[in-house]
């Protein structure tokens, strides 16, 4: 059974996963002082992850995903404010809201080329922005919603300054969506999603229902999406507009571009590139930071990703594919 | 069960003045070799567009195995049996042969939204699979993406998706178009071997398959049906000969 195994291999955990994911979870341990950069990058990393479910393993561009993680950030920071701080029930409510907004929203995106579905879901973000800004008696408007004070977690572990247990938290929940994604990718769905991101009318044509599977996806990545939302106000104790608007939206495609697409990883290396270059060119020049990041993106895209991570291809002849 | 696997009843299309496909009247029998030719322009792909649902038909009804299925949408015909091959590939680039049929034949078989166990997790589909890839001899392949292999292979893997939607009537358009000759016999053979019970609508510029392979023959010319009969009959047509062999076969 020589194409069994094959098609089971593709599904099994390599080695190397796991060591990561060790690593990951030692890191607010060993690195103590790092632990509120290790949470954010969990965070954003679970965003990225969401985004590849929908751009990577479906095809569906989206330049308003911020929309699914605003609203998680101010479902969550909103119900531990007037309902119950719990950290976990507050994750669940960010998480099912957001899919139900997920769910509408992806009606939307069915149909449509990648130009009119770039336009409608940065509009859906939009509209989400400035709702939050009108509503400001609820959502405290420009000055976002502070006061949100979080219970422990499980009861026990209270959130602390350096960061650690909002790090475990964030990490534990980027696993387990990560775990759900991987499983989702490799299953018989993720083939028909890839169907639809290769070849749409071939799709059609061997009977897989394409605005149904888009639908779907597009809903379980926005409760993803949702999730890093509700982490995000969690761990930070406020929700502002910010959340909503087109700059993480932007951010997050590019660390999908940074990391690559469709791979899930890429995602979380994204991220991970994406944070610690910040903080590095941040820390030299505050100011014009994003010109360096412009500068690498031009570079990482004009020379392509595997190209650059083998300096010794760069003065070969041959090309090399898999660019961006 | 009518007789006919296949039908059409006055199908219409038209764009905007353009009659693209006018009044056509198919009647395809179970297992029927059924070719479809006529020259360039004469509307035989869009009248592949108009049976398998991805062009709305102006007017007339198309029936599958008895059951009107005018009003479904594409991804149902397929369902119900109505599969189609493209002239140009049409494959998922970023799998591989043995990735897209396993996921082919488990999407058929009503698995395709399982999102929890793997793809390859039932030994049944994947059996199916495997036989499919030695079918079109592509088991040799089959660990490759599909952008990196030759087009026989290529072309060989179009036909194998097609079939592995267990078609009861499947629309070939111009199987062998652009394969080289080297690897022209693979294809031809595995052509003449698909499975009998299944209805087959080919349509093909190459006259020697069509001669060899269809059991009857539609003649279309500016969207209408010109004749139909048996090879021999159109062979001997004077009017076909006039409009289409003469005009093209040179």
């Amino acid at each position: 059974m020589n194409a069994h195994k094959s098609l089971l291999q593709a599904a099994r955990w390599r080695p190397l996963e796991l060591a990561f994911w060790v690593l990951a979870f030692v890191s607010p341990w060993a690195v103590a002082q790092h632990a509120l950069i290790i949470n954010e990058i969990a965070i954003v990393a679970l965003f990225a992850v969401s985004l590849d479910l929908v751009l990577g393993y479906t095809g569906i561009v989206s330049l308003g995903h911020a929309a699914f993680l605003g609203f998680g950030a101010y479902a969550a920071a909103l119900f531990a404010k007037h309902i119950h701080p719990d950290p976990l029930l507050g994750l669940c409510v960010g998480v099912v809201v957001a899919t139900l907004l997920g769910a509408v929203c992806s009606l939307s995106i069915m149909r449509g080329t990648d130009l009119t579905r770039l336009m409608v879901t940065l509009g859906t973000a939009l509209i989400l922005l400035e709702l939050a800004n009108k509503y400001s008696d609820l959502t405290g408007g420009a000055d976002g919603l502070q006061g949100v004070i979080m219970g422990p977690l499980l009861g026990k572990f209270e959130f602390d300054l350096m960061g650690q247990v909002s790090a475990w938290y964030s990490l534990t929940v980027l696993l387990l969506f990560f775990v759900l994604a991987r499983r989702l990718v490799h299953a018989p769905l993720g083939g028909t999603l890839k169907a639809v991101r290769d070849n749409r009318l071939r799709a059609m044509a061997i009977g897989v229902p394409v605005a149904s599977r888009i639908a779907v996806v597009y809903t379980v990545a926005a409760g993803v999406a949702g999730g890093a939302g509700a982490l995000m106000a969690q761990t930070t104790g406020f929700a502002s507009l910010d959340v909503f608007a087109l700059d993480r939206s932007a951010d997050v495609m590019l660390m999908l571009a940074m990391g690559g697409v469709g791979w899930l990883y890429g995602g979380i290396v994204g991220a991970i590139a994406f944070k610690l270059m910040y903080d590095v060119i941040a820390g030299i020049t505050p100011q014009y930071w994003t010109f360096w990041i412009g500068l690498f993106l031009v570079v990482l895209v004009m020379v392509g990703r595997e190209r650059l991570i083998r300096p010794w291809t760069w003065f070969s002849t041959k090309r090399q594919e898999g660019a961006v | 069960m009518t007789e006919y696997a296949l039908q059409t009843h006055d199908l219409v299309k038209r764009f905007g003045g353009i009659t693209a496909t006018d009044h056509v009247n198919l009647n395809i029998a179970h297992g029927a070799r059924h070719a479809l030719i006529g020259p360039n322009g004469a509307g035989k792909t869009t009248l592949i567009n108009l049976m398998t649902g991805v062009l709305p038909a102006t007017q007339g009804r198309i029936v599958l195995q008895g059951q009107d299925i005018s009003a479904l949408a594409p991804h149902q015909r397929v369902r119900r049996g109505m599969v189609r091959t493209f002239q140009i590939n049409q494959l998922f680039n970023s799998l591989t042969p043995l990735e897209t049929l396993a996921m082919v034949v488990t999407q058929h078989r009503g698995e395709g939204a399982r999102w929890w166990q793997p793809l390859g997790q039932s030994a049944a589909m994947t059996e199916r699979a495997e036989q499919l890839l030695e079918q079109f001899h592509l088991t040799d392949v089959m660990q490759q993406r599909t952008e990196h292999l030759a087009y026989g292979k290529r072309r060989l893997l179009e036909m194998a998706i097609a079939l592995a939607c267990e078609p009861r009537v499947l629309l070939l358009d111009e199987p062998v178009a652009g394969v080289p000759a080297g690897e022209r016999d693979e294809l031809l053979q595995t052509v003449a071997a698909l499975p009998s019970e299944v209805s087959i609508v080919l349509i093909e510029h190459d006259m020697d398959l069509v001669f060899n392979f269809a059991d009857r023959i539609t003649v279309l010319v500016n969207g209408a049906v010109l004749t139909e009969g048996t090879p021999q009959e159109i062979a001997h047509d004077p009017q076909v000969k006039a409009v289409y062999l003469g005009s093209s076969h040179d």
